[in-house]
């Protein structure tokens, strides 16, 4: 800034240049005037913020907790798998599914207890009950899962072992409790792999929170062909027909529910799925799951395509969970992504005549 | 349950059986001198360790940063020209004239804020530059995101309406933290409790941080509460910036202190969180800021994640169904 007496025949300052996302030239909102595209009905209001400082915190979060994204997703599936082949004699199918939601699952459960500030206090989780919290509600739903699998797990590796595990009398129990095993961790399948979308949706972090509509789609269509994609992998192609759907069925749901999502939501909040380290994950995300799909539909009755499309839709998946929890952590690490679109929808809320509900007010 | 959004009671929501007010403070930044002592009474009387090592932000005279699991109460200073001072001065004017619902009975000043486009607008102090300090602290929402999604109870209501941690209980999973729409709870990773005074105690262990691994912050002094006493900050403040008192008197207070600097022609002065039908269903710490929140750091228009819970549940919900579906139909769709 100069002081110059001279300054006010400067001309105009060119407005504040606005984040620009390198390679994407296309800008979603520029207002120029010739009608060609949707006019912003109210004006953008300049930027400001506490010294750049961000507004919310990010959740301390590391990258285990993007594993368990993924592994609960997977194991999710899996589960699922295991009761399809359990009750249309798929002993093979079963098998697999079941060893494989039993290790992710508990994968996943000990990267969650890994990344607490307190490991020792895991049991905390389940001193109470609470609906209000995604994390409580979704720490129950996983001990109900785990328990299922587990007995249903543990019944297929003394099968495997020649009943050789040292159960003694409840061998007799296990064989009798297997199949409603399977089944009671299928009925929590699918709250396992849809709870994590609400967990990041109930958060003040910006580009999670503008996600919380489409975000459990995404995370079940992810979840049903990252299992497909494991099944594949593990299991000879003369058992896994139904993983092959479920895994097209995955893509195809993956792919038109993030692109509702990032469509629907706050374009501002949408940015950081776009750029950076997030953005390029979940462009290869995409790439992937397409990928294994097509190679699903095209190759999947070869033992070798089939487990190279798996290894490709596991991939994908991993790829979704690990961008969107970037792209969140991102976005509440600058200011811009928490201060623009609180005051756009405030702006949008007074220009359509809805002043009482702010929490500034003149009086 | 209480209700997850809207005006209400949060202690009553809470069950709290006796029938004890609301307590709060009222943040008055147009007094605030910027001293710091509530920054330092809050770490003497709470014990929070030091965060940072001591260096120069760059940002005018703060040099604490933000609030965090060590640091309860920040001052934050902005350094403004005369031009944003006059932007501030229009966007309060804009505020008033927006025609606010008020809520309660109408206090006594208010003929004065009706006829603001007369009031005398020269600045009352420096024109061409001004400071604005303002010490920032926990919200004590009425709806808290962090209390909302703790799923362990370790954070909780207390009978004063505040919001606090249960340090033997939290196990550190840290979803308050990104709960919070204020940015306020933090995880406390590490910090120093004391420094070495001399040569041979450098080289000494550390004493070890309380709390590590533990989600923290303000409790609104919940110890000093129980004994009748005013929190730490407020009792330190020398220039009664921080007020502490029943919430109903706080939002009083402001009203009327709002009121008069509008009527000496600072229109640029304004309430934040003293609307009980904001995202947040009003805060239990009111602040009167000279500037748009987003300069202080503030969320302009915060709302609590857990008010459209009902609606993530019912889409999970929908999308559990097409899960199961869809693996249905992978395996009645023909044994091929």
């Amino acid at each position: 800034m100069t002081l110059s007496e001279f300054d006010s025949f400067r001309p105009a300052e060119p407005a504040r240049r606005r984040r620009q996302d390198g390679k994407r030239g296309m800008r979603r909102r520029r207002d120029n005037g010739d009608g060609s595209r949707e006019m912003p009905m109210v004006p953008e209001p300049e930027f400001t913020s506490y010294y750049g400082r961000p507004v919310v915190k990010p959740a301390p979060w590391g990258d285990d907790v993007a594993i368990y994204l993924f592994l609960g997703g997977v194991a999710a599936g899996s589960a699922l798998l295991g009761l399809g082949g359990q009750l249309t004699g798929r002993p093979t199918l079963r098998r697999n599914a079941r060893l494989g939601a039993l290790t992710a699952v508990s994968g996943g459960a000990v990267a969650l207890v890994k990344d607490l500030g307190r490991p020792e206090r895991f049991l905390h989780m389940l001193r109470t009950f609470k609906v209000t919290s995604p994390m409580s509600v979704g720490s129950w739903i996983l001990s109900a899962f785990s328990a299922g699998a587990g007995v249903a797990a543990v019944a297929e590796i003394d099968r495997m072992s020649g009943n050789r595990l040292p159960l003694g009398p409840l061998r007799k129990v296990l064989q009798a409790v297997e199949g409603p095993a399977g089944v009671e961790a299928a009925l929590f399948a699918g709250p396992l792999a849809a709870y994590t979308a609400v967990l990041l949706g109930d958060t003040a972090t910006p580009t999670w929170n503008a996600a919380h509509e489409e975000l459990p789609f995404v995370f079940v269509s992810s979840a049903c062909l990252a299992s497909a994609g494991l099944a594949m992998v593990t299991t000879p192609v003369r058992e896994t027909g139904p993983a092959r759907k479920l895994a097209v069925l995955g893509v195809v749901g993956d792919v038109l529910a993030m692109k509702i999502m990032e469509r629907r939501m706050d374009p501002i909040a949408a940015e950081p799925l776009h750029q950076g380290k997030a953005g390029t994950m979940l462009k290869w995300s995409e790439r992937l799951a397409v990928a294994g799909g097509l190679g699903t539909l095209l190759g999947g009755r070869n033992r070798i395509a089939a487990a190279a499309s798996g290894v490709a839709l596991l991939a994908a998946s991993a790829l979704t969970r690990f961008g969107v929890f970037e792209a969140g952590l991102a976005s509440a690490k600058d200011p811009r992504y928490t201060i623009e679109p609180q005051k756009n929808r405030l702006a949008a809320r007074r220009a359509a005549g809805v002043t009482g509900d702010a929490i500034t007010t003149g009086s | 349950m209480g209700q997850l959004s809207g005006p209400t009671d949060p202690t009553a929501d809470a069950h709290w059986e006796h029938n004890h007010p609301r307590k709060g403070f009222f943040t008055d930044t147009s007094i605030c001198i910027g001293c710091k002592a509530c920054e330092v009474a809050c770490k003497e009387w709470n014990h929070n360790p030091q965060d940072g090592n001591l260096e120069l932000l760059g940002s005018s005279y703060d040099n604490t940063g933000a609030l965090g699991a060590s640091t309860w109460r920040h001052v934050a200073f902005i350094e403004q020209g005369q031009e944003r001072i006059i932007e501030a001065r229009e966007s309060g004017r804009a505020l008033v004239n927006l025609g606010m619902p008020r809520i309660g009975p109408p206090a006594q000043a208010a003929p004065a804020v009706t006829d603001l486009a007369e009031a005398d607008t020269t600045p009352p102090d420096t024109a061409d530059f001004r400071w604005l300090m303002s010490s920032d602290v926990c919200k004590h929402c009425t709806h808290a995101g962090c209390l909302d999604v703790c799923p362990t109870g370790a954070l909780f209501r207390t009978e004063f309406g505040t919001v606090v941690v249960q340090d033997d209980v939290c196990n550190g999973c840290g979803t308050c933290v990104a709960g919070c729409p204020f940015g306020v709870i933090e995880r406390r990773s590490n910090g120093t409790v004391k420094v070495a005074t001399s040569r041979e105690e450098q080289h000494a262990k550390h004493p070890e941080v309380p709390n590590v691994g533990i989600a923290q912050k303000c409790t609104l002094c919940y110890d000093r509460l129980v004994a009748d006493e005013t929190p730490a900050c407020a009792k330190a403040c020398p220039t009664t910036s921080i007020k502490f008192g029943d919430h109903d008197d706080m939002v009083e207070t402001a009203r009327e202190r709002v009121a008069t600097l509008h009527a000496q022609g600072m229109t640029e002065a304004r309430l934040y969180g003293a609307n009980e039908n904001d995202g947040v269903g009003g805060t239990g710490s009111v602040f009167l800021l000279l500037d748009e929140p987003e300069v202080y750091g503030l969320p302009p228009d915060p709302r609590v994640p857990t008010a459209d819970l009902p609606q993530m549940y019912r889409r999970a919900g929908m999308a559990v169904a097409g899960m199961a579906a869809a693996a249905a139909l992978a395996f009645l769709g023909g044994r091929a």
